[in-house]
């Protein structure tokens, strides 16, 4: 079913977890024409750079895991529209969308993706393995689960360092049975770091089904025996995110974790080599034709008459330029030197 | 333009697959992201769609077709705008079912880049100064937790945190005095969970902070080991040099006394394997001082392996203030001429009763304290060799891929010529530890096991 088209709402907490958990839709559900607008052109970037991305690895141009974002823009473009500077940000290996919403260069991306020495990894690092010191975006981890003891370490610094920053932390609904996760959001509470958790929960951990996996499908439940508050949102949603997203930063920023659930949806397969066998094609359609964020946005800003076809069109035509722009660049920048394959292994050796 | 679609690669090893099954005829529009085909891999039958909107102009592989290599071109569409003859018209022949399908080139990036034949040979490290300035007697416990007060007094982004390192003073009372200096918020007791706090502490490192992670032992970091290493060691290599991690990781490794076999290993070997770390096993107490104070400073993450019985042996240790070690120097505790003998942490001093005893009996023999075991001063020992041309390796763990097993390669490699006899491993037998006395006694090197390997090198 398609969402209402304005003011969406933050989907209530069935239970509340805690009795620090405030009450659901306290986050700024208002948003400007001007930030649909910049949501549309930034979910719009995420979505052309992957389908790209896809389209190079057919031809071979990329080559190992390449884990597509399609259908769960909402949720990146969201929650960095809660952020400010210094914040940190870290993710699993499905990462190409959270760097853009980072605001990392596309062609640095797309060249990293086919092994150059442009890439922001000089190509040795991949599509898993990605890092911006300069926009404080942490990676990039190919070890499901691991970046969640990280970005806890991330908050721990901003804490010890007196700053009032907050890390977001992102992960899988797949990574939210790990037990380093737990150990990271025991010290999380017991510490009072300013630490947001984000579970993208987009239904399967590879071809797992929730159900399958976790005992508790409420996932944002998963820190009630830390107290961490936490609550559901529709991850298709993005100005849902925005304002879920305001009040979790907002809670993390006083002193405390925070747990986030997106409802999300992928849209292709785990990685590229993946045929999605373990869900109907009629699941993926659903999604596809009444739930997807791009489309969501598109529709309010045409019936809120906050732009027109035309201007929608250019901005679609924009982001396919910088999308063909950062290809180009990718497939004609030189392969790193031989002699890149003993740099960097230690600092200063 | 028209849009040639090509044979995609669905997975990271596909070079080749069957056109299962069309989606969509000539005529059809198409939209970005709708399902144009079936393609059969070896592994599965994946679905492949459209990446542009478009008109099907042609289809250039016909339903059944198998072997199509990754790149042929299998379908044209018309761009908006386009007429679909004019489209078709510009595609390539088509390609019916018994043809084989066109090849296609493999892309520049498929190509090998050249590999170098072997890693460059790294600077050597600086050599370490004579210190001849006073002296403390103190043990290797006071040793370690000064290294740590000193430079906690140094650098504010020092912090240590670990089990039961504050208001415990420390499991084997390392950190004792720690919290009362420098207050909870540098000295912080964790949750018992390795995985947890290690991982927490990488994230620390990136975010600039100079953590000391303390294990109560270096059993416990098994559960850790991902983040020590997919984590810590390997970011500053994959990120292309822009992230490092300045953290130690510390802790009492090998056997202690009587323990049994779950709080009884060495894990030299282990951590040394691994580029993108740095390990130090010191022995005496000015090591555990000078090499703790390093380990802090270096920007890399470094294992430091300590062991719970020294803790409470006394050495001297130099006053002055900058009493630092090189990381990747060995040092000559004893020098002799007639064997080498190496040893690091504990086996130093059973390498040096050992060398007594075998001065008794007229073999004069060198002992060599490694203290880095990654970098490992090769040229260090292959001086040694040269000079005595036998070569005895003492190590606490297990033989099988150990220290032992990689200094012999290293020497068949570079003093294969000086060598007079075989080298000769002296190590852990090769069983999980025993409880009883006796047993754990015969399962680790003894004085004895030294002597009788030494004579043996030395035909005596």
């Amino acid at each position: 079913m398609a969402k209402p088209a304005t003011k969406p709402k933050v989907e209530p907490s069935p239970a509340k977890p805690t009795a620090s958990t405030k009450p659901p839709g306290t986050g700024d559900n208002s948003v400007t024409a001007d930030q649909l607008k910049s949501f549309y052109h930034d979910m719009l970037l995420i979505r052309r750079f992957e389908e790209r991305a896809g389209q190079l690895y057919g031809m071979g141009l990329i080559g190992g895991f390449c884990h597509l974002y399609i259908g769960q823009e909402a949720v990146v473009v969201g929650m960095q529209s809660t952020v400010k500077l210094g914040d940190a940000i870290i993710t699993s290996y499905r990462d190409h969308g959270h760097m853009l919403a980072a605001g990392m260069d596309p062609k640095g991306v797309m060249a990293e993706l086919t092994g150059r020495a442009s890439g922001y990894s000089k190509g040795k690092g991949g599509s898993m393995h990605m890092f911006s010191r300069e926009k404080h975006f942490y990676g990039g981890h190919g070890i499901v689960g691991a970046q969640v003891p990280i970005g806890t370490g991330l908050a721990f610094a901003h804490k010890y360092n007196g700053k009032d920053n907050v890390s977001l932390t992102y992960f899988g609904d797949g990574s939210a049975n790990q037990g380093q996760v737990y150990e990271a959001m025991n010290m999380a509470a017991l510490w009072k770091l300013p630490a947001v958790y984000i579970i993208e929960n987009n239904r399967y951990g590879m071809g797992t089904s929730v159900e399958r996996a976790s005992a508790v499908t409420e996932l944002y439940r998963h820190g009630e025996s830390f107290g961490i508050p936490g609550e559901r949102v529709d991850g298709m949603d993005v100005v849902a995110v925005k304002a879920a997203g305001e009040k979790a930063v907002e809670h993390a920023r006083n002193g405390g974790p925070y747990i986030l659930e997106m409802q999300t949806y992928r849209y292709r397969g785990h990685s590229m080599s993946d045929p999605a066998k373990y869900r109907t094609k009629e699941e993926v359609d659903k999604y596809r034709n009444e739930r997807d964020p791009i489309d969501h946005v598109r529709k309010t800003l045409l019936d809120e008459k906050m732009t027109d076809e035309a201007a929608l069109k250019a901005v679609d035509a924009e982001m396919r330029k910088i999308v063909n722009d950062a290809a180009e660049f990718a497939q004609h920048s030189p392969e790193p030197d031989p002699s890149e394959l003993w740099a960097d292994v230690l600092v200063g050796a | 333009m028209p849009i040639p679609v090509l044979m995609p690669a669905l997975s990271p090893t596909m070079t080749e697959g069957k056109l299962a099954k069309w989606h969509v005829k000539v005529g059809d529009a198409v939209k970005a992201g709708q399902v144009i085909c079936e393609i059969e891999t070896d592994k599965a039958t994946m679905e492949v769609e459209a990446v542009d909107d478009g008109t099907v102009a042609r289809i250039l592989i016909e339903e059944g077709i198998e072997g199509v290599k990754v790149n042929t071109p299998i379908l044209v569409l018309a761009a908006e705008g386009e007429s679909v003859a004019d489209a078709a018209k510009a595609a390539p022949a088509a390609v019916a079912p018994a043809a084989e399908a066109p090849k296609a080139e493999a892309p520049a990036a498929a190509k090998a880049a050249p590999v170098a034949a072997a890693a460059p040979v790294s600077a050597a490290p600086a050599a370490e100064p004579e210190w001849t300035g006073k002296t403390t007697h103190m043990t290797v416990r006071e040793a370690l937790r000064d290294a740590m007060a000193e430079e906690m007094r140094r650098d504010g982004s020092v912090f240590l945190m670990g089990e039961e390192v504050a208001q415990y003073q420390g499991a084997y009372k390392v950190s004792q005095g720690l919290l009362e200096e420098f207050g909870a918020k540098r000295v912080i007791d964790t949750p018992i969970t390795e995985h947890g706090f290690a991982g927490l502490g990488v994230g620390a490192a990136f975010g600039g902070l100079k953590p000391i992670v303390e294990f109560m032992t270096f059993n416990f970091a098994m559960q850790a080991m991902d983040q020590i290493i997919n984590s810590a060691a390997k970011t500053h290599y994959m990120s292309g040099g822009q992230m490092t991690s300045p953290i130690v990781f510390r802790g009492p490794n090998g056997a202690a006394a009587r323990v049994g076999a779950q709080h009884s290993q060495c894990y030299a070997s282990w951590y040394a394997h691994v580029p993108g770390l740095r390990v130090l096993a010191p022995w005496s107490a000015a090591d555990a001082k000078g090499l703790l104070k390093a380990a802090i400073r270096d920007p890399n993450p470094v294992i430091f392996l300590e062991n719970e019985i020294l803790y409470g042996q006394s050495f001297d240790v130099p006053e002055d203030p900058d009493f630092v070690l090189p990381i990747g120097r060995a040092k000559i505790e004893r020098p002799g001429k007639d064997v080498t003998i190496t040893a690091f942490s504990i086996m130093v001093g059973k390498a040096l009763a050992a060398a007594e005893e075998l001065a008794k009996q007229g073999i004069d023999a060198e002992v060599i304290n490694l203290r880095s075991l990654r970098p490992f001063d090769t040229e260090t020992i292959v001086n040694s060799v040269k000079k005595t041309n036998r070569l005895v390796s003492v190590e606490e763990g297990w033989a099988f891929a150990g220290i032992g097993s990689e200094l012999a390669a290293q020497m068949m490699e570079q003093a294969f010529d000086w060598l007079d006899a075989p080298v000769k491993r002296v190590h852990g037998a090769d069983v999980p530890l025993p409880y009883a006395a006796n047993l754990e006694k015969m399962a680790l090197p003894q004085p004895g096991n030294i002597v009788e390997a030494a004579r043996e090198v030395c035909n005596r």
